[in-house]
């Protein structure tokens, strides 16, 4: 695979590859014809596994690690790739399947071969039906080349894709729910263990992996373990597309290698603060983050899973969203909670009541009806929601709430109605 | 087995236990409310989360990490658990009462209150309620939810004709989803929506289409399903529960009678409800919508009350003495030619005493019934100690001739969760049915061949899967019924199956045997006394003319058979006993007042041989008398001393000296209980629904021949006759709703009683040139009738043979008897007048 200066959005160095005749001209299914041709699908595995990739889709488990846990009496495994991007802020997933949808592809084609696949699935939110269109017509072109089907490449391998639209549901991007949403059921996610490595989709084992990370598989397998690890940091190996939004003069996509800081994505990248103003706050993994501080300290943080923890927050899926002096943060709040409200699943009781118990208390403070002690309130209803979820929708949706009353109580306090 | 502590308790139990369960077997409540013990654990509420500590394990040495004293160090997870997802494990340490766990308990229940609409003034679960008592017990006093937020549902949604939702009220547990989709198999309700405006939904038509609906209500933790029948009718603390014993099948489901003195009825005391009663090995903790909404009979205003003596040609209201002593004088005249005619509704006492009667006086005893073999399965039933819920891998059960179903619901869940398990299923049937959608072998015959399809499994060399598979099963438990079959060929299938178990060596233990898929609750104990049908009733009943006496008990023969009625014409005397003024009664010299099953003790003997017995519910009315101790009455009045005429106590005494199977049988032995698991019913309900618990008797399964070795003196096999006389055959089939006497009064279930239409399939009514809804006549020896053309695709067809027909039995057709008959189109009709 040709180096470019980018490894993810390629098709900026390159013009049209989307098409697969430009793909394949610059490389492309070269990793996959290496793999099923010269390695087992365990040497595949191994590769992964030692160049450190970790899942993109926001919890960041190392992937390599993830397929490993596949267990190899119990067949068909699946593979599902979760394109349901949905996390406010985040467009990443977007522009590599609308542009440079055959890496993508490639890297998903790899999965199943390494995990000895025979059907992958692709997850799309419903929104993304054009995409999907789209996909599906490169599905078709990849049949065409007998680079899917039966006997690919004239080995025993054989593999076939699918694409799946979601009806419009945030949870379906939790893996477990995905997998019931596949399957034709309510989008809800299931009670783990078992866990998805051993009864996943049709009671299957299954991997799913996110659609940046899926991007990243060829690379590794053209170029090796070691020279992905040239970028990013040791523990946060390889590149990271990073989402920036908010009050910055630049919003967009940034493929930077892990452990790049804040300043550099807000200031370098992104063209610093509109009007020259202050950062006053960063949602590094969009709604479900907890709240940073503009502060030199966080500013200066490197972008990498650790480093971003270390501070009291996550990298998630890396949807930078700046906010700056001129916001009121229990806006932000209002409409983080609004968010959780309406994609609540309404499987577990602390989600269901709690975001929707949360969303009122936002109303009446932003409308000015609170008083002081609802403030209180909204934090120990965030508080006892804490903990108690069946999955982490419902611990994200707290984040902003605990993390900005905690930071940025002022804002909180100048909306509630005045005493007396 | 796995040993653990739980607050500071040690306990052992099974591998796979639940923390929850295993908390339970020793005292501990760990609250819940989606888990429900028969079903698996989904994690959705929170309410029981608990604190779980595990051994500390060195990850280098893989060697525990003990304390300075020695006793392995207990790592918690810094995380509550859900104690129903969490299996148990060897040391684990689980604390259920710490601060930490009340203020978890007290705010998952603040969250779920947020949105309840607190109406528990005019609940119908309110008092047995596990949401208010859980919040009695764990929540807090006040809310900090703003009234005015709260989100307001729709109230009262039918969700079909027998179950109505309030969506307010709903805390989303999904037990009743759950319920559908994984136990009954009937997923007709489901969750629509998402987040708070998740809500329950049905999606058949018509609604909440199933016949096990009425379980929804029970395992409901709030006041969001509950049943029509019982909606706005009491509160549960007026309420008495009295043990029963369902009377619409064979299953003999353990029931609890939900009673009330109602001011509206004079301060009688009444049924309100009807409940499920834990019985593991009967009914589990189920029972079928029949048996919950079909109890209205019993105190319908239709009931008879009087005794009734015809005189210039009509009823007159007599006293009883005068009753009584009309129809001894009758019987005596009588002599041997006396013929009593007794329905399986009635008790063993009822039989007891009527077998007595009868046989002291030379007479006939005879069963009402269209299905023989009860001889077989006294001699060839299920040995004691069997239990449909052990029946899994390498066991068989056989189903031949019914559709389970419609006719026995709780046996049909139980065979099919038995196939679940692993059981070989083998269903033999000319029609397609429900249950074969769990079968492992479906063995399709023509309506007539019935035996000979079940010889075709004998154990043989050149023998069918099917037949291997039974004749290697470890155990085999076969039903059989009487679709499309009357008294001569249900005898024939039961012999034919009593042969099969001989020969594949499956009786005398426990998880084998047969079992009669009988028509009424008590057949089995009506064979086991001794009395029998009679392939010749017309005949019998035709030569009581003069002096000759029918004593009709708990039957309406006139009324099922144009023919019976017929010759009901010719007999001498008739007296009739029953509850309701039948066709037969309307024909009867002397009509007697029964009282209901509600108003009496006794003992049924189920199917599966089981004798269970029911106790006194309600006020009695004051005319009627037990069936047992009218039969007395009479007996007195011709020298025949009966025991008792009022206590069936002696009379048990006297089944169990006179009857061997039933050797030992007393009423304290019939009232032992021993904990069953799930541990339900105590007071807090919030474990198992609200099931009542079983503190009346689990009842005793009978010994038979087989397992004492004796010989078994079986009736020779019969051949079937193949000729066939004609191109079209009726089959009686049975449906669960039927129209007979005991569910006429129950019109919450009108929409759904069948209806008497003869069923064909579509492409044999075309070759007939029929349509859907057509009338057609139908001439059988004896008898003609009109019925309405039903198109049905599980009916057999094959072109150019045999047309068959089916028609639902107790649908006010004649229907007993299966038979070639004449179909004629009814040409020339008239305009309908008016």
């Amino acid at each position: 695979m040709a180096e470019t200066a980018y490894l993810l959005l390629r098709h900026r160095d390159i013009p049209n590859l989307k098409k697969m005749d430009v793909y394949r001209a610059n490389g492309g299914f070269e990793a996959f014809q290496k793999a099923l041709m010269t390695m087992q699908p365990g040497e595949v595995v191994a590769a992964v596994k030692n160049s450190g990739l970790r899942g993109r889709g926001g919890a960041g488990f190392p992937t390599g690690v993830k397929w490993s846990f596949l267990p190899n009496n119990i067949f068909p495994h699946y593979v599902a790739a979760n394109a349901d991007e949905s996390e406010p802020g985040t467009f990443k997933d977007r522009e590599i399947l609308e542009n440079n949808p055959y890496q993508f592809l490639e890297g998903l084609m790899l999965t199943s071969y390494a995990v000895q696949a025979n059907d992958a699935y692709i997850y799309l939110r419903g929104e993304f039906w054009q995409i999907a269109k789209q996909i599906d017509a490169c599905i078709a072109s990849l049949e065409s080349a007998g680079l899917l089907g039966d006997s690919i490449l004239g080995s025993s391998y054989r593999l076939r894709i699918h694409t799946h639209l979601g009806a419009g549901a945030y949870i379906c991007g939790e893996e477990t729910a995905l997998l019931e949403s596949i399957e034709g059921k309510l989008g809800q996610p299931r009670l783990r263990p078992p866990f998805p490595a051993v009864a996943g989709l049709y009671n299957k084992p299954t991997v799913i992996n996110n659609v940046e990370t899926l991007t990243n598989v060829p690379l590794i397998i053209t170029h090796g373990a070691q020279w992905y690890r040239s970028f990013g940091t040791e523990k946060s190996p390889g590149v990271k597309i990073f989402s920036l939004s908010g009050n910055v003069n630049r919003p967009g996509n940034y493929e930077l290698p892990l452990g790049t800081t804040f300043r550099e994505l807000i200031y370098t990248h992104g063209g610093g603060i509109t009007d020259g103003r202050k950062v006053k706050a960063i949602l590094p993994a969009g709604a479900s983050s907890s709240i940073l501080q503009g502060t030199d300290a966080v500013l200066d943080t490197p972008m990498d899973y650790e480093s971003v923890a270390a501070i009291g927050s996550a990298l998630g899926s890396a949807s930078i969203i700046v906010v700056d002096e001129s916001t009121n943060i229990a806006h932000l709040v209002h409409n983080t909670v609004h968010f959780f409200k309406h994609e609540s699943c309404g499987k577990c009781t602390p989600c269901r009541e709690g975001t929707y118990w949360m969303a009122h208390l936002l109303d009446h403070i932003i409308e000015g009806k609170a008083h002081q002690e609802d403030i209180d309130l909204l934090n120990e209803v965030a508080s006892q929601i804490q903990g108690k979820c069946l999955c982490a929708l419902g611990e994200f949706s707290i984040m902003a709430v605990l993390s900005g009353i905690k930071q940025y109580r002022s804002d909180f306090e100048t909306l509630v109605a005045k005493e007396g | 087995m796995v040993n653990l502590t739980i607050d500071g308790k040690l306990v052992t139990v099974k591998e796979g236990t639940l923390v929850v369960d295993a908390a339970r077997q020793i005292g501990v409540d760990i609250p819940v409310f989606c888990y429900h013990p028969k079903m698996e654990p989904v994690g959705m509420c929170r309410m029981c989360l608990v604190d779980i500590g595990r051994p500390m394990i060195d990850r280098t040495t893989g060697q525990p990490v003990r304390e300075v004293d020695g006793s392995p160090r207990i790592q918690f997870m810094p995380k509550l658990e859900t104690a129903c997802t969490t299996p148990v494990s060897e040391g684990m340490v689980v604390v259920t009462e710490s601060a930490k766990i009340k203020a978890s308990r007290k705010e998952v229940l603040e969250f779920i209150l947020t949105s309840h609409p607190l109406d528990c003034p005019i609940c119908d679960k309110g008092g047995e309620c596990p949401l208010q008592n859980l919040t009695m017990a764990y929540g807090p006093g006040k809310s900090r939810f703003l009234f005015d937020d709260k989100m307001h549902n729709q109230k009262h949604v039918p969700l079909g004709d027998l179950i109505l939702l309030d969506r307010e009220r709903c805390i989303q547990c999904g037990r009743c989803v759950r319920f559908q989709d994984t136990v009954v198999d009937d997923p007709v309700i489901s969750f629509y929506m998402r987040g708070r405006a998740l809500e329950i939904v049905t999606h058949s038509e018509p609604g909440f289409d199933s016949i096990f609906s009425g379980n929804t209500t029970d395992i409901c933790p709030v006041g969001a399903l509950t049943t029509i029948d019982f909606h706005f009718k009491a509160r549960p603390w007026e309420l008495k529960s009295v043990a029963s014993i369902c009377t619409h099948c064979p299953v003999g489901c353990n029931l609890a009678l939900n009673v009330r003195r109602e001011a509206a009825v004079g301060g009688k005391v009444v049924v309100k409800r009807v409940m499920p009663r834990q019985n593991e090995s009967v009914n589990e903790i189920w029972i079928c919508d029949k048996g919950r909404f079909a109890h209205h009979y019993e105190a319908s205003p239709a009931r008879l009350n009087q005794p009734l003596l015809r005189k210039q040609g009509k009823h007159i209201p007599v006293s009883w003495d005068e009753a009584l002593d009309f129809a001894a004088e009758k019987i005596k005249h009588a002599g041997n030619r006396l013929l009593t005619l007794a329905g399986g509704r009635l008790s063993n006492e009822d039989f007891y005493n009527l077998h007595r009667l009868t046989t002291a006086r030379h007479g006939k005893p005879t069963l009402a019934t269209y299905m023989a073999g009860g001889d077989l399965t006294g001699k060839l039933g299920l040995t004691p100690g069997s239990n449909l819920a052990d029946l899994g891998k390498g066991s068989a059960i056989l189903v031949a001739a019914c559709d389970l179903h419609e006719e026995a619901p709780i046996w049909w869940l139980r065979v099919k969760q038995a196939a679940q398990r692993g059981a070989t299923l083998v269903v033999a049937n000319p029609r397609s049915t429900r249950l074969d959608l769990y079968a492992s072998h479906r063995l399709m015959y023509a309506y007539g061949s019935e035996s000979e399809a079940i010889l075709s499994l004998l154990p043989v060399a050149s023998g069918s899967a099917a037949a291997k598979s039974l004749a290697e099963a470890e155990n085999l438990v076969i039903f059989f019924g009487s679709e499309g079959l009357g008294l001569e060929g249900s005898a024939r299938l039961a012999r034919a199956c009593a042969e099969l178990l001989i020969q594949t060596g499956h009786t005398g233990k426990p998880n084998n045997g047969l079992v009669g898929v009988w028509h009424s609750p008590n057949l089995q104990g009506a064979w086991d006394i001794g009395f029998r049908p009679n392939p010749s009733l017309v005949e019998d009943i035709r030569s009581l003319a003069g002096e000759g006496a029918a004593y009709i008990v708990a039957a309406d023969p006139a009324g099922d058979d144009p023919e019976l009625a017929d010759a009901l014409k010719q007999a001498g005397t008739v007296i009739v006993q029953d509850l309701f003024y039948t066709e037969t009664a309307r024909m009867a010299d002397l009509v007697l007042p029964a009282a209901a099953f509600t108003e009496r003790d006794g003992t049924y003997t189920s199917g599966e041989r089981r004798v269970q017995r029911f106790y006194p519910a309600v006020t009695p009315l004051t005319g009627p008398l037990p069936d047992f101790a009218i039969a007395a009455k009479i007996a007195a009045r011709l020298g025949v001393n009966l025991e008792a005429q009022f206590a069936p106590l002696i009379m048990l005494k006297s089944i169990a000296n006179d009857i061997p199977d039933y050797a030992g049988i007393s009423y304290p032995r019939l009232a032992e209980v021993k904990p069953q698991y799930p541990i339900l019913g105590r007071m807090d309900v919030y474990y198992g629904g609200t099931s009542y618990d079983n503190q009346h008797g689990l009842g005793i399964t009978l010994p038979n021949a087989a397992m004492r070795r004796e010989t078994l003196d079986l009736p020779p096999m019969i051949p079937t006759s193949q000729q066939h006389l004609g191109d079209v055959f009726l089959a009686p089939i049975t449906r669960l709703y039927d129209q007979g006497i005991t569910l006429q009064p129950s019109h919450l279930l009108d929409a759904r009683k069948t209806q008497p239409v003869l069923g064909i399939h579509p492409r044999a009514a075309a070759a007939l040139a029929l349509s859907e809804g057509e009338r057609v006549a139908i001439e059988q020896t004896g008898r003609r009738f009109e019925a309405a053309i039903h198109l049905d695709n599980t009916i057999p067809y094959e072109t150019g043979r045999v047309i068959y027909l089916t028609l639902p039995r107790s649908c006010r057709l004649p229907a007993n008897q299966p038979g070639w008959v004449t179909l004629n189109k009814i040409t020339n009709q008239l305009p309908v007048e008016g």
